[in-house]
């Protein structure tokens, strides 16, 4: 078991650019109440590391210090090779634009429509009208909703704006994606579609991502099954098969990291905890 | 959560700072790219044209009030026909931006603390950051810019309303002649007043946009915390105006020497 990967305080800058994500001996506290207390961890090319812990444990504070939305008190978080916490806001802009991100609740802009929140960053980067329009429609066809295309925010299934904005993260196809708390509240049918795109987004696109999650079913589904390109959907990996599926877990306790490697190492840890939270 | 003095001091000074930097930003995005120039019409559209009806009113109701009142004093001395001077300098140099700054304030500081403060709360904010966009770029310079240009118009219509406010009661309730009305009004006016007149509305429209994205912009505690920011925008940006009004009549009047 690869447990509590922990690299050394000065990384070498060219180890850095191997690597999607690095997290090294980050610590921050909000006032009194300390959220990360010295974690480090990488997330190699291509793979998908799913965060687990209990509420409040900083899973979603990770997520947000990857991009420089949330800053260390201690500590360097490097982003495709780029220190992050030495960026200016402005130099951030670039950076970020490299990477997609799904709030928990989605966070689309209530007043734009389907169409004018995927096509945001597009927009924004002044790409032309019919190359915009094609991209939303396949965006839009990626997550099966270019009927909602018209549509305003409030007026989809909290299921269909957690599509919406996974369409919105990927349109630009990002190096990284960040996805909080994908599934959270929703029902285990439409949870799997979203669950079933996320495969898809990392078999297909080999997208590096971190995931947070409180719902263990779907990361387990996401470590034993694949995309199959030809039939257009997600299956098992058989017994025996070659075919990998690039994830692994991080396990977040009291600010600390308890546990990181792959989905056997986890059913099989020793460590009373895990073995409460995964039963 | 209890505060100590100096907590609530540290938090007070923090707030100012925060004010200053966004305040600062705003304007200094300016000569960044990219504009929002498309964002800048659309809010002048808002805050303009929107405003228009409440200016109106508000302007033409003051005006008649300021005939209508003066014209008691005015007759113990015999001076009725000076009601047109006295109505185009209270109008120009005081009441026209500073009525219309505190009308336009608690119409639009309102507006972009609730507008911002919800897309703060639902995570819009941090999305915008995370799709590569500067808020402050994107959300603040255009408020800010067209309050700014939109409030020094706004004043000059709602000092013509007051006027002719002023001259409805003059003509329908005193009986004066409209030449004289007119004539007093304009010939009344100096270039230190009109100057007076005009320069406050820019100050009071950079107040009303920067105080109301301030408190959107960091706006935190869900719903009640955009109702509490959305009232303490109106507050403080009507309170500020009233006191920079005051000061910087008085350093203009000494400047330009202005009785």
């Amino acid at each position: 078991m690869s447990l509590l990967t922990t690299p050394s305080p000065m990384q070498d800058p060219g180890e850095t650019v191997h690597k999607t994500i690095i997290f090294d001996h980050v610590s921050i506290a909000f006032d009194e109440n300390v959220v990360l207390n010295d974690v480090s961890f990488e997330l190699n090319r291509g793979e998908t590391k799913m965060l687990l812990g209990v509420l409040g444990s900083g899973k979603s504070t990770i997520l947000k210090m990857v991009i420089g939305l949330v800053r260390p008190d201690r500590g360097d978080v490097y982003l495709l090779g780029h220190h992050v916490n030495s960026m200016k806001e402005e130099e951030l802009f670039d950076l970020r634009r490299q990477v997609g991100m799904v709030f928990q609740e989605s966070a689309l802009f209530d007043s734009l429509t389907v169409r004018e929140n995927v096509a945001y960053r597009l927009i924004e980067e002044g790409v032309e009208q019919e190359e915009i329009e094609r991209r939303v429609r396949e965006a839009l066809r990626f997550v099966e909703l270019e009927r909602t295309i018209d549509q305003f925010p409030s007026e989809l299934s909290g299921g269909m704006r957690r599509r919406v904005a996974i369409a919105r993260a990927i349109i630009s196809h990002p190096e990284v994606l960040l996805y909080d708390s994908p599934t959270a509240g929703l029902d285990p049918v439409t949870s799997t579609t979203i669950i079933e795109l996320l495969v898809k987004q990392r078999d297909v696109y080999h997208t590096s991502a971190l995931m947070v999650t409180h719902r263990l079913p779907d990361t387990f589904t996401m470590a034993s099954h694949y995309f199959d390109e030809k039939e257009n959907k997600m299956k098992p990996i058989p017994p025996g098969s070659p075919i990998q599926a690039p994830s692994s877990f991080l396990v977040l306790r009291d600010g600390k990291i308890i546990f990181d490697g792959s989905v056997h190492e986890l059913v099989n840890s020793s460590d009373e905890y895990i073995r409460e939270y995964i039963s | 959560m209890d505060l100590s003095p100096s907590d609530y001091i540290k938090e007070y000074l923090l707030a100012i700072q925060d004010y200053a930097v966004l305040s600062g930003q705003s304007i200094a995005n300016l000569f960044r790219r990219p504009r929002y120039l498309g964002e800048m019409l659309m809010q002048a559209d808002i805050m303009g044209v929107g405003s228009l009806p409440v200016v109106i009113m508000t302007g033409f109701s003051i005006g008649a009030s300021l005939a209508l009142q003066s014209s008691n004093t005015l007759q113990r001395f015999g001076s009725l026909s000076l009601t047109g001077q006295l109505v185009s300098l209270s109008m120009v140099r005081e009441l026209g931006p500073l009525l219309t700054g505190m009308m336009v304030a608690g119409r639009n500081s309102s507006g972009m603390a609730s507008e911002l403060g919800s897309m703060k709360v639902t995570e819009q904010i941090d999305a915008m950051r995370a799709l590569g966009t500067d808020p402050t770029k994107k959300l603040v310079t255009p408020r800010v810019i067209s309050s700014i240009i939109m409030l020094f118009i706004l004043t000059i219509i709602g000092d013509l309303v007051g006027l002719c406010g002023g001259w409805t009661i003059a003509r329908l309730v005193l009986g004066l002649d409209s030449n004289q009305y007119w004539s007093t009004a304009w010939q009344s006016l100096q270039f230190a007043d009109v100057f007076m007149g005009l320069f406050k509305p820019l100050l009071f429209g950079f107040i009303v946009s920067s105080i109301g994205c301030y408190y959107g912009m960091f706006a935190k505690g869900g719903t009640q915390g955009v109702g509490r920011a959305t009232t303490q925008a109106v507050v403080v940006a009507d309170v500020l105006i009233v006191v920079v009004d005051f000061f910087v009549s008085k350093f203009l009047m000494s400047v330009m020497h202005v009785h």
